[in-house]
């Protein structure tokens, strides 16, 4: 089972890869956002999944839980930022 | 932003917001509302159920709610509204579940669609919804964002909401049947 | 057990595949977020459900506090991703983005 979760976890870094293209290369800054709040939410499986990795579930479950806090009211305030900023560049 | 002639008590709740006057009574329903599930969250997050622990939950919980709880619900539901919730909310979530997979099937069929830029066809619609509370209105518009090809772009406190739709099949399915599901959850039909 | 545990994670991971392709291949930011506010959600959801369950396999106290947590965070992303989906949407409209139509002679 091990093996399972290593490999999910591996095969989210390379969608996290994929991702990562919108938050660098996005037109507008909107798309880089989008591309960081993809992976975000990644993210916070993989923080689930490193935890079943190392049988640390209980502490790891907390981190991912404020890791989701952090990521949602980032990319609120962000939003809301970058929406006062008229080209987005 | 459509401003069409808001209705007379969403100027009071704001009113009631600005000033901090919160009439007593609506104070007591939202505090029933909000410390339940602060406690539980406590409860949850802590994972310890002795008493010294259990007691602070109560304490510090009782205390935010008793603070802060008009804030997250300036116009309460009444708790025989809540109660409906209760009842009826475990019925709707089910049927929401089963929208979105269908939503995601169709979105993953668009998306490795080799000829995709011509079955897609953004554009956004306007409708005038019925639903009156906040909470309602609330639950609505994150339901269109979480299914079928449909994102809520503007949804304002009197019911007026403009929706981006990915294409034409999914745009006609609004507002249809799950207004009248989320009316039903929330007892105003 | 294992093999729901399994197929719950590669259907979750076949979700996140195509919100990444999703997002590397529509035209303009209101249809990338489509992918991205959709597909994450259930991805989220079906990936987080095989963890729990597989926590749930050895029943404790301790191991049902763990899998409810986990049950929060996704309880805690379906309200979240829509707000936050929103809020981009939102920002982009305010800055006056412009949105890609399909071109007047493939309208049907």
């Amino acid at each position: 089972m091990d093996k399972i979760f290593l490999y999910a976890g591996l095969a989210l870094c390379a969608l996290m890869l994929a991702s990562l293209y919108r938050g660098v290369f996005g037109p507008t800054v909107l798309d880089r956002l989008i591309g960081v709040n993809a992976i975000g939410s990644k993210t916070t499986v993989l923080l689930v999944l490193v935890g079943f990795l190392f049988h640390r579930e209980d502490m790891f479950v907390d981190i991912a839980l404020a890791y989701a806090l952090l990521n949602f009211v980032a990319v609120l305030a962000a939003s809301r930022y970058f929406q006062k900023r008229g080209g987005l560049g | 932003m459509p401003q069409t002639q808001p209705p007379e008590d969403r100027y009071r709740a704001e009113a009631d917001l600005v000033s901090g006057q919160v009439r007593p009574v609506k104070r007591i329903y939202s505090f029933l509302f909000v410390f339940p599930t602060m406690l539980a969250l406590w409860v949850v997050l802590s994972g310890r159920f002795d008493a010294f622990h259990l007691t602070l939950g109560v304490i510090s919980c009782a205390l935010v709610a008793f603070f802060s709880g008009d804030l997250f619900f300036p116009r309460p539901p009444h708790p025989q509204q809540t109660f409906i919730l209760w009842l009826r909310f475990p019925i709707y979530v089910p049927w929401l579940m089963y929208q979105i997979v269908l939503a995601n099937l169709h979105l993953l069929y668009l998306t490795f669609h080799p000829r995709m830029p011509e079955l897609i066809d953004p554009h956004v619609i306007h409708f005038r919804s019925s639903l009156k509370s906040e909470l309602a209105l609330l639950a609505f518009a994150n339901s269109i964002t979480l299914t079928p090809g449909t994102i809520t772009v503007r949804c304002s406190p009197d019911g007026d909401f403009a929706v981006h739709a990915i294409d034409r099949a999914s745009a006609q399915a609004l507002p249809g049947e799950m207004e009248r599901r989320v009316a039903h959850t929330f007892g105003e039909d | 057990m294992d093999w729901v545990v399994t197929v719950m994670l590669a259907l979750g991971l076949v979700f996140f595949t195509g919100a990444a392709v999703g997002i590397l291949r529509f035209p303009d930011f209101y249809s990338r977020l489509h992918p991205a506010g959709k597909m994450d959600t259930l991805g989220s959801f079906l990936m987080l459900a095989a963890l729990a369950l597989q926590e749930l396999s050895h029943f404790t106290l301790d191991n049902v506090l763990v899998a409810v947590k986990i049950m929060l965070i996704v309880v805690f992303y379906f309200i979240a991703s829509p707000t936050a989906t929103h809020a981009i949407v939102d920002a982009g409209l305010r800055a006056g983005q412009g949105a890609w139509h399909k071109p007047p002679g493939e309208r049907p």
